[in-house]
């Protein structure tokens, strides 16, 4: 290492004066220092203090954060958090692979399907719960019609107020509001594989099926990769869309982990402990993009289209 | 500083090769046209001359789930827009899978009237001066970064690029502690301040890889004849980053038009009510009143359909734009 030292021989080009480059991007930074990094720091000072969110926060050291590892509460929504996300990633990846592949096809008909399949993504989280929240009413909603309809009377139910379903019909509205998303970026993915590997593929006789898997499937790794690690982050963000569909009830069968932050916060008024939730939120969420990212060998940079 | 590098190196391979002009993303007609005519002659001629196969009748199964997911994707959609066109009493006796037996725009008039020109100028007022701001601030921040390199500039787009990794829900409550202190609370300025600062990050990275890839030799020409920096910034680098531009007014727009945390948190009164809250209090409000939900629901969509229609493919890349996270 002392080696590099000795060789900088040729003096270095001076670098022009930085303090230009400062002034340019300095209103960027007072904005983003004031509300985004400051902010962080405030919510450590405050994971470790007593407040209402009115009187004066009363420092308690690590009292919260001892209660956050016992409180039978707070390890349910942890429980909730973990099962949901890996809940919407099986329903969301397959479905969002085939869609992605199946829109990147040259087929008139497709492009046309496509236009539509996008639809979802321009109706706020906000729009999407409360449309769905009247598809899925016990009495004059899409589905319980229908089922009455079909004869089956006995399945119909209130989706969203029984605690043993509520959870999972509100993952598959995630898994409705963000599938056309991901097949977006599959679609992309699947559109910048060379043409080349298929023809190969077609001249050695290859179906569609073994198309699929021998290249397609391999050629998306990194989509796929990408795509999981906003999935799995994304899922410590839900907020929007089941406070509207449940408000984390029935009971607490829908309340996950950034429900229980902003109830503990903003309604129970513990704000020091709901502090501690959203660091802990903040924390595994980039805990776990690192993770994602070291485990599947995304750093290495290997090149997909080796041999070509 | 390491994981800034990380996010740094996703966004290169994940994003970053698809991001600065997506010609080929768009699903839209006149890209498929314009795939047709790429195609070799031979491959067109192989194209016409193939005969009709098996594995045409195998295409219909690919079409047919295709078709089964339009109905999922489509169907809850058009049953808001066919209820929002029902009377009260029609939404009890019609069928919901059916379209209106007797279609009415009585709903739009009447949540028209109920405050809703109101939420729609207060969510257009904090969207226009949100953008606007955080364009303003990016667009020199990102130039200094891609143009006077140092290593204070290295160290505040890696300042930037932490950005990209915090949640909002992590720093909500003390936003709300802050935004209090301000004398702010409950004002439409609650809602644009931390908009800019949470939209700065994923612009400044946008438009610093756009601006990296602009040629080096146009910049140093220019300098040459002693254009200043703003003279630069102005002539050459803003008409020429025009299409990151878009992609960057279009994401931050879809953030702050859909965005419902900050005004739960942030706002109160039905004066500065933005339209994904108004939706949510309409619901509580008119629970009984299905079709008048809707009608605000559809409602407050519209203009994102109206991008969709006249610029679809910028709208799908700046959707596109937020996985560069």
């Amino acid at each position: 290492m002392s080696m590099s030292v000795t060789v900088r021989v040729a003096p270095i080009r001076r670098r022009p004066a930085s303090w230009p480059a400062l002034l340019w991007t300095a209103p960027a930074l007072c904005f983003y220092a004031l509300f985004a990094l400051f902010p962080l720091l405030v919510a450590v000072y405050l994971s470790f203090t007593n407040w209402n969110g009115i009187a004066q926060a009363v420092w308690i050291g690590p009292a919260n954060w001892l209660h956050f590892f016992s409180d039978p509460l707070t390890l349910h929504a942890i429980g909730l958090t973990v099962e949901m996300m890996i809940l919407t990633w099986v329903l969301q990846t397959p479905l969002s692979l085939l869609l992605g592949v199946f829109m990147a096809g040259q087929q008139r008909y497709r492009a046309v399907l496509s236009v539509f399949y996008f639809l979802p993504l321009l109706f706020s989280t906000v729009a999407i719960g409360i449309t769905w929240v009247s598809i899925l009413d016990p009495n004059f909603g899409l589905i319980n019609v229908a089922l009455r309809a079909l004869g089956l009377s006995s399945w119909a139910r209130g989706w969203l107020g029984d605690p043993g379903l509520a959870f999972y019909v509100v993952a598959i509205v995630i898994a409705w509001q963000f599938i056309p998303f991901h097949s977006l970026l599959y679609m992309t993915g699947a559109r910048q594989i060379p043409r080349e590997l298929y023809d190969v593929a077609e001249i050695d006789g290859a179906g569609r099926l073994r198309k699929f898997f021998a290249i397609t499937l391999p050629q998306l790794k990194y989509t796929i990769i990408t795509s999981s690690i906003f999935m799995l982050t994304g899922s410590l963000t839900y907020f929007d869309l089941i406070w509207v569909m449940t408000g984390g009830g029935p009971g607490y069968a829908t309340r996950i982990l950034p429900l229980h932050m902003y109830i503990t916060a903003f309604m129970d008024e513990q704000v020091g402990y709901g502090s501690v939730i959203a660091l802990v939120l903040a924390i595994s969420g980039i805990a776990l993009s690192l993770l994602l990212l070291r485990v599947t060998g995304f750093l290495r940079m290997s090149s997909q289209l080796e041999g070509l | 500083m390491r994981l800034t590098r990380v996010l740094l190196s996703a966004f290169s391979l994940a994003g970053g090769r698809s991001l600065p002009m997506q010609a080929e993303v768009a699903p839209t007609a006149l890209g498929e046209k314009k795939r047709a005519e790429k195609r070799t002659p031979e491959e067109r001629l192989s194209r016409q001359r193939r005969p009709f196969r098996a594995s045409r009748l195998i295409e219909l199964i690919p079409a047919c789930c295709g078709l089964l997911w339009f109905v999922v994707a489509f169907y809850p959609l058009l049953y808001m827009f066919m209820s929002s066109l029902r009377s009260q009493a029609g939404f009890y006796l019609d069928n919901p899978w059916l379209p209106p037996s007797q279609p009415t725009l009585e709903n739009y008039i009447s949540v028209w009237e109920n405050g809703f020109s109101l939420y729609l100028l207060n969510s257009l007022f904090v969207l226009v001066i949100s953008v606007a701001l955080i364009l303003l601030i990016s667009v020199p921040a990102a130039y200094a970064i891609a143009r006077m390199r140092s290593r204070l500039t290295r160290t505040i787009f890696n300042l930037f690029l932490l950005g990209l990794a915090i949640p909002l829900q992590a720093v909500i409550i003390p936003i709300y502690a802050i935004i209090s202190s301000m004398h702010i609370y409950d004002t439409l300025f609650a809602l644009i301040l931390p908009y800019v600062a949470f939209g700065v990050p994923l612009s400044v990275l946008v438009l610093v890889t756009f601006i990296r890839d602009i040629p080096a030799e146009l910049h140093e020409a220019m300098r040459l004849d002693g254009a200043s920096h703003l003279q630069i910034l102005w002539r050459l680098v803003i008409p020429l980053s025009r299409p990151a531009l878009i992609t960057v007014t279009i994401y931050e727009s879809i953030q702050v038009w859909n965005g419902f945390l900050f005004p739960l948190v942030l706002t109160q009164s039905p004066e500065v009510r933005v339209l994904p809250l108004a939706l949510w209090s309409f619901q509580g409000q008119y629970a009984a009143d299905v079709p008048a939900i809707m009608a605000a629901v559809f409602l407050s969509a519209v203009p994102m359909l109206l991008l969709y229609i006249f610029g679809r493919r910028q709208l799908l890349t700046g959707l596109l734009a937020g996985f560069s996270r």
